[in-house]
């Protein structure tokens, strides 16, 4: 049994939620620099320019690279033999993006009641909140901070067997290519085929942020990414939506067994920046 | 922003109808000048308020409104990170606005058909800034202040100074609109092989 404290918890989520809305990844700025490359529409390399002009302003100044900083979700990886002491995990992670927003001028973005107050906790939390039992005396921490502009322009459908593979392509293509400018393309889409409702759109946030120019291991799984992609970049949607090539960075296809009745499709839509980080205490 | 400084329009605000009427979708310009902010919860109110037969708190006349929410500011700076949210929400709202004297609009998206119809009746230009380009953006504000709703927080109508503001034509007075005109130009339609 290992203790690990509740504010060395806090503390980690704090570096995090701060880091990943000041700095933007490496392999994410290396992607849109290859894409300001591919692009050949003008307006769309002027958008392209303006977004890694934006990027390095916000690593070097340490500001947030979008004000949009996002509803923060946590998945966390919490080794069986670990024992928190000090304070309780759900509250240690609060305080954490807490403290975050707070001291690192991030907008707070979330409100307490969706339909009837819609007034500001003042502090964005809470965080949503995953978390997995697993081997080992360690505690993982994957964060994301989701901005609202591509989170609306993600869909889920319970689609059946028979709609089979052009069922499936069909649908992740349309999700991208109607949501147009809106999600601030180019985008980068996680999808999980399979599960239920829920984990199929669980599994398709943390393929938001599986690397660019990473690939599902199974090669028919890796050719559906590539033939999403090479649609949704056909349509000519272009970054900001304003025309051009370069609509998407990547397409990344989780699968997870289902139901002989059915065949979950999430598609999670995420903008060019894909802010998110780890850490392991 | 090397690939538009060829072709560059500087305005400034107030805007004429002289110069809505000269903007062509697709033109990049620089804006410098007063503009607003408002989103959701401050449109909502600006409506309910005409609805009430009351007066606005802004005069509209020539205006641009900003559709944008910032990030706090942080110590030393005019402004916190300031990019475009995604206008569709506005639509419902925005053609009371343009009846107003309203003449601009910056955010990020299309625009709804009874939005776009409105713009041509009053002769009102939408801009496009870059969703994202938050950190980029705040270097063209030099002062921002709340105007008024400052209970609504990042959400309060703020009055921007901005200079060399960027943004590009995205919907002019006429209906032309970059979002289709440029979708179409680099659309693929690639022949099915075999059969």
């Amino acid at each position: 049994m290992r203790e690990i404290t509740a504010s060395q918890i806090k503390d980690t989520i704090k570096t995090l939620f701060i880091n990943i809305n000041y700095e933007i990844g490496d392999n994410v700025l290396s992607s849109l620099k290859c894409a300001l490359d591919r692009e050949v529409s003008p307006v769309g390399k002027a958008i392209l320019s303006q977004i890694i002009e934006n990027d390095i302003i916000a690593k070097n100044e340490r500001v947030a690279m979008c004000q949009d900083t996002g509803m923060a979700v946590v998945f966390a990886e919490v080794g069986q033999d670990v024992h928190i002491t000090g304070g309780n995990f759900v509250d240690a992670i609060n305080q954490g993006v807490r403290e975050a927003y707070s001291e690192g001028c991030l907008r707070k973005s979330i409100v307490a009641d969706p339909l009837f107050d819609r007034k500001n906790t003042g502090d964005n939390t809470p965080a949503v909140i995953y978390t997995d039992i697993v081997p080992g005396d360690k505690i993982k921490l994957t964060v994301t901070c989701k901005g609202f502009g591509s989170e609306n322009m993600s869909r889920i459908k319970m689609m059946t067997p028979a709609d089979g593979v052009d069922g499936v392509l069909d649908f992740i293509v349309n999700t991208v290519v109607e949501a147009g400018p809106n999600p601030c393309p180019p985008t980068i889409v996680g999808v999980c085929i399979g599960g239920t409702m829920d984990k199929a759109a669980q599994i398709a946030k943390l393929a938001t942020i599986r690397p660019v120019g990473s690939h599902n291991s199974d090669p028919r799984y890796a050719q559906l990414e590539a033939e999403a992609l090479r649609r949704i970049n056909d349509s000519g949607v272009g970054p900001g939506g304003l025309g051009g090539r370069v609509t998407c960075l990547a397409v990344n296809i989780e699968s997870y067994p289902t139901h002989i009745a059915g065949m979950p499709v999430a598609v999670n839509v995420c903008c060019h920046a894909a802010r998110h980080g780890e850490a392991v205490i | 922003m090397a690939y538009i400084n060829a072709d560059i329009i500087k305005i400034t605000t107030p805007l004429s109808r002289d110069v809505t009427s000269s903007l062509r979708a697709g033109d990049n310009v620089l804006i410098s000048g007063k503009i607003l902010t408002a989103r959701d919860a401050a449109h909502k109110r600006f409506v309910e308020l005409l609805e009430k037969g009351e007066p606005l708190p802004i005069n509209l006349e020539g205006q641009i409104i900003y559709y944008a929410g910032p990030a706090p500011t942080p110590p030393g700076r005019a402004s916190g990170s300031f990019g475009p949210t995604t206008s569709y929400r506005m639509d419902k709202y925005t053609p009371q606005l343009l009846e107003r004297g309203l003449l601009g609009m910056i955010g990020k998206g299309t625009r709804s058909a009874d939005v776009i119809d409105a713009m041509m009746r009053h002769g009102a230009v939408y801009f496009a800034a870059t969703g994202g380009a938050a950190a980029l953006i705040a270097r063209s504000i030099v002062q921002s202040e709340v105007l008024c709703y400052d209970d609504l927080g990042a959400e309060a109508v703020r009055l921007l100074t901005v200079v060399d503001f960027p943004a590009i034509v995205a919907i002019d007075s006429r209906g032309a609109n970059l979002y289709e005109i440029g979708r179409n130009k680099y659309k693929i339609n690639r022949e099915k092989n075999g059969g």
